[in-house]
């Protein structure tokens, strides 16, 4: 595995950076992590909220075992460590959205450990990343500033509703590796079917923890396993894409070589990016540090899984991203390029296969999957689960390209018609009369035609054979576009005896 | 007033099934007894068309054949309890009105079994204190006096109102809450039998939290055979609450009056602390007597951690209190002291919410647990837990049950224990290592002091030992023949 | 160890207690004689002993994932000291 390399250079050289994330998942589930209450987001505020989410008195939490599960689910499925005996904590601190005055949370004795992913940062460039750690944790509610000059508007809908926070180690190193694991991350969750992954309705949210030193120091730290041979960090909250990840990085980084040139010291603190300005700033006066208090929550007990359990969860998980996309360049003979296109998206992958399935040749699937298909929606701004064209009817174009019956460029022709009026792809041929000509007789006719028709032609095409493509394009243009072009090249290089 | 208040609820059930009168006449007989007792502060919220209206649910019941464990039985709710259409303020201002959209487990355990709710009672802010001089509703003042005098003394705490309340018979039973003894020393002063359940008996769903760990919901009764009749009508366990026990509630109150012949009573050394009233030393000795002629082996035994139980109790209970009352900031509901801005209003709204013990107690809890602290206090009170458990353990290898004596003294006077914060504290030496350890507990009245005042001893059990811990309450009971009542002093007031 | 004027100043508003001035004093003696009294716990050898969290030896009950909980707006609302269209309304909070 390579390592890409990202410089930052500064007025005493050259910089690096070294990134750590720590990513909230919405666990994927019915109802609330330790109340009845939905986790569907009505557009009713507060119609979603148990009497626990509003932290009535004498309320108590009572955990959902499918949140649990989906937790081990996880787990498993970044290859790490399940704690047979997890905690559950309280982090104390007031804020309006949080209605009991503490989060529920996993501080000391998480339920998943340590595991580690592999992440392909560009193309062919993979680095594997640590993780540190994964923990159950409620969601808090919703503050709406602007909705009133002097009061803040709370909807607790979304209080209490399970999320998974992921900690990773800080192996990564540049803005697009931090980008690159999260979308790794999410396609493993996506896939596992434990979090939804949709950064735009918070479903993933990320923290990125920055800072920089000077090329070398990095490897002494994975050596050592020391963190004073890296800068200090600071913590760049609640960043909700892609983007918006890596120009974060990118101005942190900046900022914090200037104040380390300008013989400054790096402050450890929280910070958020600024989406409009794109700059960050700081969250909180260092005077008001918060101070937790965490303590085991004595509503609860201690969370010991049963290991037949977590072997039946084991049992069940499903071909995850990097597996499938090695199955896919063994088992169809695809790229690497192509496989891990097709493997990038849960649901691409499935289309793709879908599409396999009907018989269709794999690489020509692949080719139409990634690039006519995905061309066309890119374009359209439509997502492969609302694709007018379904699996099947691209793997019906492909069979009439295979067997002879229809051009590809025909074939592009049927494809527009599939995604503007659907329809079966044989009868559209038959209607729309894009069959190919692929009878000798039929063709032999039109090419001694066209040799007759053009004598001096066919004699300079003896000595430039490369000249053939001449001929080729008027039997084309003579077949009105149907002519099989394999059939024609044949025809013609036997006629004209080349 | 009617003989119908004088009643235990064993003989009130009786009445009630041999028709010798309704659940109706039962309870504005009640009504009566508490419009007349409005001097002793206990009651402090009316819900007496809903008493009546149960009640007279409850007579249908019974001619249906349909009769609960404590089919029409006048039940006082302390204002800990949510109860649903009655105000539930933890006698806290910061509640305001509080109007809980949910019932206790508790408290709808008891109406399942036929009780009739009668009123809120007063306590303790937050179930804070030992004395019920702390309430936004003033103080509770117990209906005894000392012989030949007037001062008004203090019913103990924090289920004061509760133990005033089945003391001077304003109705037959009462829910409480024992979090360091608050069930079972204001029993004891108030010369009534407290019940501090197994850990996780009794549900504490819908109970406003104080230390959750160490809450336990349990009965104040006039009888042992009451407490026990009470207890399986409250006990069971509760999906709501993770930490209820999944176990069988057996008939308790078959257990009281079985024989003790041979059962092995400790007596515990620690529990001789220095400067305890000859008075409770002789009664403990006198019921170390009584058991012994029941028929029962009595031996002294060592709990050598039990004087680091107080203690430790106040580092785990503020710290755990701190977390609970964090929820009371005046944005959801409650009493909302607006200020300019966030944070002021926070401050405002908990700084004159929370009366001064609340506070101190929510003070210490957040320092015990901040940065820094943790290790030195919480995490090492947590390790003394472990090793009290650990001597109660030990100790019921070789012995069935405990006696002990309930409180380090009788009932004292308003202010009389206020000035320092550690001498009220000490009032619940003797009660609270059965709250560490989740061990259940119950105060039975035994004697009374020199001045007339109630005194009480203490059985301690194993978890899960209570029938047991009734077989050997009731022989004591039986032994002791407490009867002494409160001279009816308010009526006249 | 002591508790100074200013912690007790420090705690009161970890905690969100508005304290007035004059009563830091007071308070800060207070603690003091608590934490006193509490210090006693030196004496007990906790060497090796596990902490105790709970007086119960299950472990965490499991609920099943359905909703239970009607979200009823108006019982969530009721006891609100203010409130809008369905929000609970706060001073404003601004990070
Ligand atoms: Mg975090
Ligand atoms: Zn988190």
């Amino acid at each position: 595995m390579s390592e890409p390399r990202y410089l930052i250079p500064g007025a005493t050289g050259d910089w690096e950076v070294v990134l750590g994330l720590e990513v909230h998942a919405q666990v994927l589930s019915t109802a609330k992590l330790f109340s009845g209450a939905s986790t569907d987001f009505g557009a009713q505020p507060n119609s979603q909220v148990a009497l626990l989410d509003a932290g009535l008195p004498g309320t108590l939490p009572v955990i959902n075992r499918k949140c649990v599960e989906q937790a081990i689910r996880t787990g498993l499925g970044l290859k790490a460590q399940i704690n047979e005996w997890s905690r559950f904590d309280r982090k104390n601190y007031f804020y309006p959205d949080l209605p009991l005055g503490y989060q529920i949370s996993q501080f000391a004795h998480p339920i998943v450990g340590e595991g580690e992913i592999d992440v392909e940062v560009e193309e062919g460039e993979w680095i594997k990343v640590g993780i540190e750690r994964l923990h159950l944790e409620q969601d808090a509610g919703k503050s709406i500033h602007d909705l009133d000059p002097a009061s803040t508007y709370v909807d607790l809908n979304r209080a209490g509703v399970a999320l998974m926070e992921i900690v990773s180690k800080p192996h990564m190193r540049s803005p697009a590796a931090a980008a690159a694991f999260v979308r790794t991350l999410r396609e493993i969750l996506r896939s596992l079917g434990t979090c939804g992954g949709d950064m735009e309705k918070g479903q993933m949210r990320a923290d990125v923890n920055v800072s920089v030193c000077k090329p070398g120091q990095y490897e002494k730290f994975r050596e050592t396993d020391d963190f004073s041979h890296l800068g200090t960090r600071c913590e760049l909250k609640n960043l909700n894409s892609m983007r918006f990840i890596q120009q974060a990085i990118e101005y942190e980084a900046r900022r914090q070589i200037e104040i380390i040139e300008d013989g400054g010291k790096v402050d450890q603190e929280t910070r958020l990016f600024d989406t409009v300005k794109g700059e960050t700033r700081s969250m909180r006066s260092k005077e008001e540090a918060h101070d937790y208090r965490y303590f085991p929550d004595p509503d609860l007990l201690p969370l010991v899984l049963d290991p037949a359990w977590i072997k039946e969860i084991q049992e069940s998980l499903p071909e995850l991203p990097n597996e499938k996309r090695e199955r896919f360049e063994k088992d169809y003979g695809l790229s690497a390029y192509d496989a891990a296109v097709l493997t990038s998206d849960t649901d691409r992958g499935r289309y793709y296969e879908a599409v396999v399935e009907t018989g269709a040749d794999p690489k020509l699937a692949a080719n139409w999957v990634n690039n006519e298909l995905y061309g066309r929606l890119n374009k359209e701004d439509v997502d492969i689960a609302d694709s007018p064209v379904s699996a099947a009817q691209i793997g019906g174009v492909i069979k009439l390209i295979t067997d002879g019956t229809i051009s590809s460029k025909a074939a592009k022709d049927v494809f527009e018609i599939l995604w503007e009026k659907g329809g079966d792809p044989a009868e559209i041929v038959e209607r729309e009369g894009l069959k190919q000509v692929s009878d000798t007789g039929e063709l032999e006719a039109i090419v001694d035609k066209i040799i007759a028709e053009n004598p001096e032609q066919a004699e300079q095409v003896k000595e430039k054979p490369k000249a053939m493509g001449w001929f080729v394009g008027q039997v084309m243009k003579a077949s009105g576009g149907k002519a099989n072009p394999q059939a024609v090249n044949e025809i013609l290089r036997k006629k004209l005896g080349l | 007033m009617s003989k119908l208040i004088e009643f235990t609820l064993t003989e009130a059930l009786e009445g009630l099934e041999k028709g010798e009168f309704t659940a109706r006449e039962l309870t504005q007989t009640h009504l009566d007894a508490i419009g007349a007792a409005a001097p002793l502060n206990a009651f402090i919220t009316d819900t007496s068309e809903r008493a009546l209206s149960m009640a007279d649910a409850s007579d249908e019941r019974r001619k249906k054949g349909e009769a609960g464990l404590i089919e029409g039985a006048p039940i006082a709710v302390k204002d800990l309890f949510c109860t649903v259409g009655a105000r539930t303020a933890a006698a806290s201002n910061i509640l305001g009105e509080f109007d809980p959209p949910y019932e206790s487990t508790i408290t709808a355990n008891l109406w399942k079994e036929g009780g009739v709710m009668i009123g809120k009672v007063n306590m303790d802010e937050f179930a804070m204190g030992s004395s019920n001089e702390h309430s936004r509703y003033g103080p509770v003042v117990s209906p005894w006096r000392r012989d030949g005098k007037n001062d008004k003394l203090v019913p103990g705490g924090s289920s004061g109102g509760s133990a005033a309340a089945v003391s001077a018979d304003l109705c037959l039973g009462a829910p409480g809450t024992d979090t360091g003894g608050s069930i079972r020393q204001p029993a004891a002063f108030t010369g009534i039998v407290g019940v501090k359940p197994t850990y996780g008996l009794c549900s504490r769903f819908g109970v406003v939290a104080f230390a959750s760990s160490l809450d336990h919901p349990g009965p104040l009764a006039k009888t042992v055979e009451d407490s026990a009749i009470l207890l399986r009508s409250m006990a069971g366990h509760d999906k709501n609450d993770s930490t209820s026990l999944d176990v069988e509630i057996p008939d308790y109150a078959a257990a009281v009056g079985r024989s003790v012949k041979g059962l092995k009573v400790g007596v515990p050394a620690e529990y001789q602390v220095d400067g305890m009233p000859d008075e409770i030393r002789d009664l403990w000795n006198q019921g170390v007597e009584w058991l012994k002629e029941a028929g029962a082996e009595c031996v002294d035994v060592s709990l050598p951690h039990t004087k680091y139980a107080l203690p430790a109790y106040y580092i785990v209970a503020p710290a755990e209190a701190s977390s609970n009352l964090a929820r009371y900031d005046g944005m959801r509901y409650g009493a909302r002291v607006e200020k300019d801005g966030l944070v002021p209003t926070y401050e405002a709204t908990r700084g004159e919410g929370f009366g001064a013990e609340v506070q101190r107690r929510v003070l210490i809890g957040t320092y015990v647990l901040s940065a820094g602290y943790y290790d030195a206090y919480y995490l090492k009170a947590q390790k003394v837990r472990q090793r009290i458990l650990q001597d109660f353990r030990d100790t019921f290898e070789n012995v069935d049950v405990l006696l002990t004596p309930a409180t380090p003294s009788a009932a004292f006077g308003f202010g009389e224990r206020d000035a320092d914060p550690i001498q009220m504290y000490l009032n619940d030496i003797f009660t609270v290592t059965a709250n560490l350890a989740g061990v259940p507990a119950i105060s039975v009245p035994a004697g009374l002091d020199n001045q007339g005042l109630p005194l009480g001893l203490q059985l301690i059990a194993p978890a899960l030992g209570e029938e047991t811990m009734f077989a050997a309450a009731g022989a004591l009971e039986k032994a002791a023949n407490f009867s002494a009542k409160p001279k009816r002093w308010w009526e006249s007031a | 160890m002591s508790v100074t004027k200013d912690e007790v100043r420090h705690i009161a508003h970890l905690a969100r207690l508005r304290v007035s001035e004059d009563r830091l004093d007071t308070l800060a003696s207070e603690l003091n004689g608590i934490l006193d009294w509490i210090e006693q716990l030196d004496e007990v050898d906790v060497e090796g002993v596990e902490a105790m969290t709970t007086a119960v030896e299950s472990s965490l009950p499991m609920r099943e994932d359905k909703v239970t909980a009607a979200g009823d707006r108006d019982a969530v609302l009721k006891n609100a000291p203010k409130s809008e269209e369905g929000f609970f309304v706060v001073p404003k909070a601004v990070e």
